[in-house]
């Protein structure tokens, strides 16, 4: 690209910046939203149909446009009006005002109104000289003042700019009395230079692209720091009818006007073809015609027009045929296939057809939502699409709800209304948002009452609302001692609204033996989202409930005697006893690696660098579907499903790397430090001065043979070895960002891609740990300087050294993070911070340790006995009673 | 009047602290906000602590003179409200010109007092624009997206008057702040072009926007990056955040725009966030070291306190900025 000698880039901003650098190939500018280019458009507006105006804007940004043009300019239309509505209608919908809006009109006063309205940098289109000197000036202070850049059209007192030596005489002129007299900033000034037909028969028409391409090169040579637009549809008018040639035209005007450096312009992507895939013949035609090469150039593309007019583009509409069907099979087959696009109209038909506009939900909808219950049940839909399904639904209900509203009757009949909360300290809540759709899709009334939920607003909401089912969510392991808290509070109460508890660390044997005995009211463990309404649904049966309880208590019973029994069968270690059955790595002749540095360093990241590094594995199971990938892609059962949310999945990754929605930010540290008193790590400071320290916990089950009974500190030398170890510390992120894609989904009633957005970002922070890591091992610390493992193998754990988090087995111990936080920190540093539970916020966040000695290994600590919890606390220093709150799932009963 | 400009290629400058806690421990009634004057005017005035410039001035003149003292280099005018805008929920619309120019005078008295005593440290008057009660790019009612309270023509009129009259009280320069909607900045910022061109005078302007929580955004939705680009079209003497944060949750963000401004960056963050009572508990000692993070990292020019800070807060920040060069503002891009 041609490039200006210019130091200042052109920066624009909706909710997120724009800015154009010389790396920046091309800013794609949505032209949909015009009415003087799109009939649909124009008749929306004349409709007042503002709802589907912005559906327009928001594909087009869906679509890739990185500015949205906005043209109001019909004569039957109030353009002031119209557009100071449509862009506040925009400023209120945060996945399309994140793109800067194009306020384009040939009317002063409609941009000026614009202008007013917009919070970003904006810029308008256009301005130019054919009113004059006075005008022109008057109008670019004013831009100036409102902060916008401006489009400067090649235009003058004596007309439009149709040759080389005019263009470059008005925008010379142009630019000289913005920035000498106006003093605007010049690279927020853009010339469109004129984009005209080519192949018209016309002779003065030969030289328009090419005219056009000179004049830009001139622009962007002469006049420094100033861009070049143009609306490129234009070109190719004379071939209007043959899509064929116009997107080769099209794409080729582009490569070409790019080369000579055009930054920016108006595009339609449907009407685009990928330059390289022109077939060759057809492009040397259009490039004739373009650059002007023959005199015959003309002719010669007419001829071979004919030739392709046509062939290429026969899209099938027959796919459309379902929408001959009858009115109940149109609607359930757009709920079952997750289409949206006609729900509204088939829902309208069917108020037309019914008394009451509620029945449209009690029977057309429920039908079909019966349909996608059953292809559920009967492991034929798959959780994505039942989301997907779920949206539709959403979408239809909300049609309807005003017409409900309006004849003032009862809310529907729903099946019953289900409080969800995911608890007090836990911020964690895909589970609990997939569980939320799914029992919506069946009836259910939800309130959900969000996460990090207080037990005393659980139960002020639950009796307020008169709940039918609570339902409790959390993924980390304090909160499940939040759950037992909850249902004794609940039984003080006297509420015994039956109980729903998910979430990851939740199990059927914690369900039975910590919560269960607490409460008098039903409890029940729910392991996956489709079993949420099959447990809904009988616990609220009236036939049903009594007997089902009957079998969930006896099954609890059951399994509390039976993990009662085993408990006390196994046996223990005293902590004296454990300790001398540590793990004793053969130190002598042991050199730690000194590492490249010690301290603490902040990294960063892209999404392009960690997406080699993704484990999708875990990805799928988020959604039900289980199985390693990428096996699973080829699973009878689930693969086609899991084909279909991989590539969702990527495309929205696309998006995540194209528009930066994520923050990513590391940090981590490496130190010097050895074990002390069995159990403890002492860290120390470049002084050799001992500074904080890291509390592992110890095996106590009694193990056969020579089986260690292990800690983390086992793997770090002794101080009485009298050589320093090392031991490191991290936290990544991927979270900053997340919940407002994740919100503005959910206010587009769009569940599907709320979750996925959350998905993504846990993934991409478990790929940024496992990134991270291998950056210390390989490089930071460098003990593995010439390690080469493939993705499979870094799954596997493959490489030397392991990076344990607290909270999990090895170290399930949570205080453990607020030592991480003040020895790295974490907060002031990368902003991830701790809840009173100690969960990270934002969720899609991991921290840990890294420990680097060849013995070192992941295992799982299992229960410890009070001894060592007493002996925890005193080093800790924190009381008994505190210390067996934090540890409490992983103390043995007694 | 010496440059605010030439002091700031020098050194850092430390801004005050909040006016609002330090009016609190007057105590004042009902009648001692309305004083003489407002006895018999309907609306209750209590809470309104811009008004106590007109009838409290001593009080105001006090807490400027308290921040002096602890070592503030520039004092804000105690206009945060001074709208009609604002000032509509008290029904003194009539009496907003009079509140910005008194309280522009007030200020401009004792900091002239603090010149003269010590010359070598001059002190200024920031005339503080508040970003009203109404917001020009978002709907209060979530049922009416395309409804605005207040229309940027509105917002235009009302801050052209109030700037006026701060100007004409004699501020050193302007200051925008807690912008939360930056409509209503860009709409303050029209204002001060026009009476800057038709007073002909020239007065730096401050802008300080505010980020409201985790999600790093200000309240209309838009990133640090996309905040600061939206306001550069005015050649701006510096560019900052203050309030709703404490110092260490703001850092990353005024960072941002260290690193993307040639402006010189400002913050005035508050004293933490506030505890379940709504007061703010972080002591100057906590505070002083969290803001020493900011100067050993290079990333302000001004540095100063918002909400929950006193003179106390102010004097551990001024005792250690002498410490530190000033940030240099070299342009990133």
């Amino acid at each position: 690209m041609t490039t200006n000698n210019c130091e200042r880039h052109l920066k624009l901003s909706g909710l997120e910046p724009l800015v154009v650098t010389p790396e920046t190939n091309f800013v794609n500018i949505g032209e949909r939203t015009n009415v003087t280019g799109s009939r649909k458009f124009l008749r929306l507006i004349r409709e007042e149909k503002f709802e589907e105006a912005l559906e327009v804007a928001r594909a087009q940004v869906e679509g890739g446009a990185q500015i949205i043009d906005v043209n109001m300019d019909e004569g039957m239309i109030d353009g002031v009006e119209a557009m100071t509505t449509f862009l506040k209608l925009i400023a209120s919908e945060p996945d399309i005002a994140r793109v800067p809006e194009m306020i384009d009109s040939s009317k002063w006063e409609i941009i000026e109104a614009g202008l007013q309205v917009v919070q970003g940098k904006s810029v308008v289109n256009s301005i130019s000289l054919k009113e004059g000197e006075e005008a022109f000036k008057l109008y670019a202070r004013k831009i100036k003042r409102y902060g916008a850049a401006v489009i400067v059209m090649a235009f003058d007192e004596n007309g439009q700019a149709d040759t080389y030596e005019r263009r470059i005489e008005i925008c010379e002129r142009s630019y000289r009395i913005l920035v000498d007299e106006v003093h605007f900033p010049p690279e927020d000034i853009i010339f469109d230079p004129n984009i005209f037909p080519v192949a018209t028969g016309m002779e003065e028409h030969r030289r328009n692209a090419l005219d056009f391409f000179l004049a830009t090169k001139w622009i962007r040579n002469n006049l420094p720091c100033a861009h070049v637009s143009g609306g490129v549809s234009n070109v190719s008018f004379s071939f209007r009818g043959n899509d064929t040639v116009r997107e080769a035209m099209h794409s080729a005007f582009l490569y070409h006007g790019i080369k000579h450096g055009m930054t920016m312009g108006i595009v339609n992507p449907q009407l685009l073809e990928v330059y390289d895939e022109i077939p060759k013949d057809l492009l040397e035609h259009v490039e004739d015609v373009l650059l002007d090469r023959r005199d015959d150039a003309t002719e010669r593309l007419l001829d071979f027009a004919e030739k392709v007019k046509g062939n290429g583009k026969v899209m099938a509409r027959s796919n459309q045929e379902w929408r001959n069907d009858d009115l109940q099979e149109r609607i359930t087959h757009s709920l079952v296939k997750g289409i949206d696009e006609f729900i509204e109209t088939d829902v309208e038909e069917a108020r037309n057809q019914v008394d009451r506009p509620i029945e449209v939900i009690e029977q057309h909808l429920m039908n079909g939502m019966n349909v996608v219950g059953d292809l559920f049940g009967s492991g034929k839909m798959f959780l994505p699409q039942v989301v997907k399904s779920a949206r539709v639904m959403k979408k239809a209900v909300a049609y309807l709800l005003p017409f409900i509203e309006a004849q003032k009757e009862d809310n529907a009949r729903s099946a019953g209304k289900v409080l969800l909360a995911t608890v007090k300290g836990d911020v964690h809540d895909i589970g609990k948002n997939i569980v939320s759709v799914v029992l919506a899709c069946n009836n259910y009334e939800i309130v959900d009452l969000g996460v990090m939920v207080p037990p005393e607003k659980i139960i002020a909401r639950a009796v307020e609302e008169q709940a039918d089912i609570i339902g409790l969510s959390g993924l980390i392991t304090p909160s499940l001692d939040e759950m037992v808290y909850l249902a004794k509070e609940l039984e003080k109460k006297a509420v015994h609204t039956p109980l729903l508890i998910g979430g990851a660390t939740t199990s059927r044997a914690h369900t039975a033996v910590k919560i269960a005995p607490e409460y008098s009211g039903a409890v029940v463990h729910v392991n996956d989202a489709s079993r949420a309404v099959t447990v809904a649904g009988n616990l609220l049966h009236k036939g049903k409930k009594a007997s089902y309880m009957e079998g969930v208590k006896s099954e609890y019973e059951k399994l509390r005697e039976g993990y009662l029994s085993r408990s006390k069968s196994k046996s223990y270690l005293t902590i004296e006893e454990a300790r001398k059955n540590k793990l004793q790595l053969d130190w002598k002749g042991y050199q730690p690696v000194a590492p490249g540095f010690t301290g603490v360093k902040e990294v960063t990241v892209t999404v392009e660098e960690l997406e080699p590094y993704i484990d999708w594995t875990p990805f799928f199971k988020t959604w039900d579907l289980h199985g390693k990938y990428p096996g699973i892609l080829k699973d009878e059962v689930v693969g086609d499903q899991a084909k279909e949310l991989l590539k969702d999945a990527s495309e929205m990754m696309e998006q995540i790397k194209k528009e930066q929605w994520f923050d990513l930010r590391g940090v981590f540290g490496i130190f010097p430090a050895n074990t002390v008193n069995d159990d403890d790590i002492q860290l120390y400071d470049e002084n050799g001065q001992p500074g904080l320290q890291f509390l592992t916990l110890r095996q106590q089950l009694k193990k056969s043979g020579k089986v260690p009974n292990l800690a983390l500190a086992d793997f770090i030398m002794p101080e009485t070895t009298g050589t320093r170890d090392y031991v490191g510390a991290f936290c990544v992120t991927s979270g900053f960002g997340v919940d407002e894609k994740a919100k503005a989904f959910e206010a587009a009633h769009d569940d599907y891609n709320s979750i996925m957005v959350k998905a993504l970002a846990d993934r991409l922070a478990e790929a940024f740990a496992e990134y991270l890591h291998e950056q210390v091992r390989k490089h930071h610390w460098g003990y593995s300087r010439d390690e080469a493992l493939d993705n499979q193998q870094l799954i596997r754990e493959a490489y030397q050294g392991i990076r344990p988090a607290p909270g999990y087995p090895a170290c399930p111990d949570h205080l453990e993070k607020a030592t991480l936080w003040k020895l790295l920190e974490v907060e002031e540093r990368i902003g991830v911070t701790l809840t009173e539970s100690l969960a990270m916020w934002p969720a899609a966040s991991v921290s840990g340790y890294y420990f680097a000695n060849p013995g070192s290994k992941y295992f799982g600590l299992g229960k410890i006995l009070d001894d060592q919890v007493k002996d925890y606390a005193k080093r800790r220093n924190i009381s008994t009673e505190q210390a067996e709150k934090w540890l409490n799932p992983n103390i043995a009963a007694r | 009047m010496s440059d605010i400009r030439e002091a700031l290629q020098k050194r850092i400058l430390v801004l005050d602290g909040a006016m609002g806690t330090m009016l609190q421990e007057y105590r004042f009634t009902e009648s001692d906000f309305r004083g003489a004057r407002f006895a018999d005017i309907p609306q209750s005035q209590k809470g309104n602590n811009d008004l106590l410039s007109l009838t409290q001035p001593e009080a105001i003149a006090a807490v400027h003179s308290k921040y002096l003292e602890a070592g503030a280099d520039i004092i804000e005018t105690n206009t945060f409200s001074s709208t009609t805008i604002a000032m509509a929920d008290y029904e003194l619309e009539d009496y907003v010109y009079e509140l910005n120019f008194e309280s522009a005078r007030i200020a401009r008295e004792v900091a002239d007092a603090f010149t003269a005593r010590l010359p070598e440290k001059p002190r200024f008057v920031a005339g503080s624009i508040g970003p009203t009660n109404k917001t020009a790019s978002m709907s209060p009612d979530v049922n009416d997206p395309g409804f605005r309270a207040v229309s940027f023509d509105e917002l235009r009129m009302a801050y052209k008057q109030q700037a006026e009259a701060l100007a004409k009280g004699g501020v050193d320069v302007f200051l925008v702040e807690t912008v939360f909607d930056t409509l209503n900045a860009k709409a303050a910022l029209y204002a001060i072009e026009e009476v800057k061109e038709e007073l002909g005078v020239d007065i730096p302007v401050m802008v300080s926007g505010t980020i409201t929580d985790a999600s790093g955004r200000t309240l209309s939705g838009q990133t640090a990056e996309a905040f600061l680009i939206s306001i550069s079209h005015i050649n701006l003497l510096s560019v900052g955040f203050n309030c709703a944060l404490g110092a260490d949750q703001l850092l990353p963000y005024v960072k941002r725009l260290s690193q993307k401004s040639d402006f010189f960056i400002s913050a005035h963050p508050n004293a933490g966030l506030p505890n379940h009572f709504g007061e703010y508990d972080q002591d100057p000692a906590e505070m002083q070291s969290l803001i020493r993070r900011y100067l050993e990292e290079n990333v302000v020019n001004i540095i100063g306190g918002c909400c929950g800070t006193t003179p106390e807060h102010i004097k551990a920040i001024a005792d250690i900025v002498a410490e530190y060069e000033p940030r240099k503002n070299a342009a990133v891009l």
